[in-house]
């Protein structure tokens, strides 16, 4: 061995260290995606298969894929007579014709397309509500004397402290007084009231990092408070507001509960609708599963596409000079 | 280019006062340092001037105008920062023409191109027009930082310590190129600094600050050989001015309430012990304790009695440790028990 490479770093791991690390990350990712690839292979089983015993995992080889799933989730459909389905003329796309094998016809599309509009319109809704004024709020919180400041810091922040659920029953008589039972701008206005504590939070964070100098040179320079902050501070609050809205939105995408005490119909989110998706003789689970899949692909998108704000977010904040 | 007043303004936070009642005229095309020591209210007289904070009482004026309630946009100032002096999410030209670019100027992109270019030139850094901000070194940004003050042409460019983040060369050369510009453009400049070396090379008057007061104005030199207290007299001189008890000097004809006398190097004569020469009533003995070789320029540290003393000594001169010399003073500064020059 050369004596460059033998020589030793203390910052640079060896390609031993590498290869440990590189192996646990393996290993903890082989588990935490094990649920998920159950999802997917259910999601591309027939529902037969889909509760066979011993499971079958491998696809083309213990069972043979199938987007019934898919095509389930998507429609709704009756049973009918086999002289009847004989008399319909040829059957249009693969989804009609594996309907028709099962002996039944499509009656009409399903609910899983209007339910998955409002869960982007609402959790999308809420998320840029929390950091419009999350924002707002961390900028005066990190910049100006606000009297009692402390005082309100901790008052939004127990906000937090006991879990929303327990204050269902009284949000949902207030909503029906209010008539925002079942209504997008409800659950909208709901889990922005949630939200916007963990971003004044999270935000103030970030903001107080950035030195005032910069809006001050601004404003001798010539532009107002509000011209600075939009120029100066907010390009540069722009992971911080990025982690945060990505928490945001996960919260609002995910939220269970509320959603099912809240809504039932008009603004019925895709959570508390994937899970009662029912087929033929119960739950069509290759559809529920289905359902589930395309359900996680915006949080997907989104934290792809931003993912190096957010882990430049998660610890830039936490370093204290 | 302006005259800028500043008339018995005073500014508290909380319980701080930090400053009290200044008033200070700073006439058109002048450079006027503020000195002091951290915390003694240099950068709020500064940002008062910049409108970054409005006074408790008193006013400011720039060009004849009072601006004491006016916001920073509108005084015609502008103010180079210790740190953080560029926007670090623009380039180095967006930088430049930000301030050209305020909604209250609004000048055409055209115009805004050739300031910059001109002034990139000015700085020696046109090739970095492109460069993110961040990809300048430290001297470079300041550099950037203090043209940029200085080529819009303000009423008067306000610096807050900005060379003070920067090595001792860079600082050096800088604090040349700096003098060289403002001559050049004829810009009025207020300037903050505790370094004596900057505000006794740069500025044209220095006003030295003590508890948020102005104690003394004056040109550098009337501040050094003049000064109106043992506090100023401390400020400038390197090593720093001698004050010694008058009792440490013996029985010695000073003013009857002086409490301290001042010793700078000039004000001593320094005689080895010969025996060719005799000790002359009123010369005071002091043993050599140690001395630093800066190579251009010796410190000699020298004991009488208790109390030590740091002198120039001319580097020629060798010396020994332990050896005796006599100290004859000439015109030493004396001071009352208050620390007031009294001769």
């Amino acid at each position: 061995m050369s004596a460059a490479n033998s020589a030793h770093s203390v910052v640079e791991p060896s390609g031993y260290a590498k290869l440990i690390a590189g192996s646990l990350v393996a290993f903890y990712a082989l588990i935490s995606l094990v649920p998920l690839v159950w999802i997917g292979l259910t999601s591309i089983k027939t529902p037969t298969d889909s509760i066979h015993y011993p499971p079958k995992v491998i696809p083309f080889v213990e069972f043979q894929p199938s987007i019934e799933g898919y095509c389930n989730l998507f429609s709704t459909r009756s049973r009918q007579t086999t002289e009847y389905i004989q008399s319909l003329p040829p059957p249009q796309g693969a989804c009609e014709t594996i309907t028709r094998a099962r002996g039944m016809v499509v009656a009409g599309p399903s609910n899983y397309v209007p339910r998955y509009i409002n869960s982007l319109i609402i959790a999308f809704g809420s998320t840029f509500l929390s950091i419009a004024l999350g924002t707002a709020a961390a900028y005066a919180f990190s910049r100006f004397k606000v009297p009692l400041k402390d005082d309100l810091m901790f008052f939004i922040l127990s906000t937090r402290m006991m879990p929303p659920i327990a204050v269902a029953i009284p949000i949902f008589l207030m909503y029906r007084e209010l008539g925002l039972s079942d209504t997008r701008l409800g659950m909208i206005l709901l889990y922005t009231s949630v939200n916007v504590s963990l971003a004044v939070w999270l935000l103030k964070g970030f903001i107080d990092e950035i030195p005032r100098e910069y809006e001050e040179a601004a404003m001798i320079d010539g532009y107002t408070r509000l011209q600075a902050f939009r120029k100066v501070v907010l390009p540069q609050a722009v992971t911080g507001i990025v982690a945060t809205a990505i928490f945001c939105l996960i919260f609002a995408w995910n939220e269970y509960a509320f959603a099912v005490l809240l809504t039932s119909g008009a603004a019925q989110t895709a959570p508390p609708f994937i899970p009662i998706i029912i087929g033929e003789g119960g739950q069509d689970w290759p559809a529920v599963a289905a359902g589930t899949v395309l359900f996680l692909v915006p949080i997907l998108i989104f934290t792809v596409l931003l993912r190096q704000h957010l882990l430049r977010g998660i610890t830039f904040g936490a370093v204290r000079k | 280019m302006a005259e800028v007043v500043l008339q018995q303004v005073s500014k508290a936070f909380g319980s701080v006062e930090a400053v009290k009642n200044l008033s200070l005229t700073i006439a058109d095309g002048e450079f006027v340092a503020l000195l002091g020591p951290t915390g003694v209210g240099k950068t709020t007289t500064l940002r008062l001037v910049a409108g970054l904070e409005t006074p408790d009482a008193g006013r400011v004026f720039i060009g004849g105008r009072d601006v004491t309630q006016a916001p920073p946009a509108a005084r015609d100032v502008t103010f180079v920062f210790q740190q953080y002096s560029l926007y670090p999410h623009l380039t180095v030209f967006e930088n430049l023409a930000f301030p050209l670019r305020a909604p209250t100027r609004r000048l055409p992109e055209e115009e805004i191109r050739r300031i910059v270019s001109e002034v990139a030139r000015m700085l020696r850094i046109d090739t970095k027009l492109g460069n993110k901000a961040t990809q300048l070194s430290g001297g470079q940004m300041q550099r950037v930082a203090i043209g940029r003050a200085l080529v819009r042409r303000p009423a008067i460019a306000l610096m807050d310590e900005p060379l003070s983040s920067l090595d001792a060369k860079l600082r050096a050369d800088l604090r040349v190129e700096l003098k060289r510009i403002q001559q050049d453009l004829r810009t009025t400049i207020l300037y903050v600094t505790h370094d004596q070396m900057e505000a006794m090379t740069m500025a044209d008057r220095i006003g030295v600050l003590e508890n948020g007061r102005l104690v003394q104005v004056g040109t550098p030199r009337e501040i050094y050989e003049n000064p109106v207290s043992a506090y100023v007299a401390g400020r400038l001189g390197q090593p720093a001015i001698n004050l010694v008890p008058r009792a440490v000097l013996g029985e010695w004809n000073a003013p009857l309430d002086a409490a301290l006398v001042g010793l700078r190097t000039e004000h001593v004569q320094l005689h080895r012990r010969s025996k060719l020469r005799a000790t002359v009533p009123g010369d005071i003995s002091a043993r050599v304790k140690r001395i630093e070789h800066l190579g251009d320029q010796n410190h000699l540290h020298l004991a009488v009695g208790e109390h030590d003393l740091v002198m120039l000594a001319d580097p020629a001169l060798v010396f020994h440790d332990g050896e005796t010399v006599d100290l004859r003073l000439e015109n030493p500064l004396f001071f009352n028990a208050e620390g007031h020059r009294i001769a």
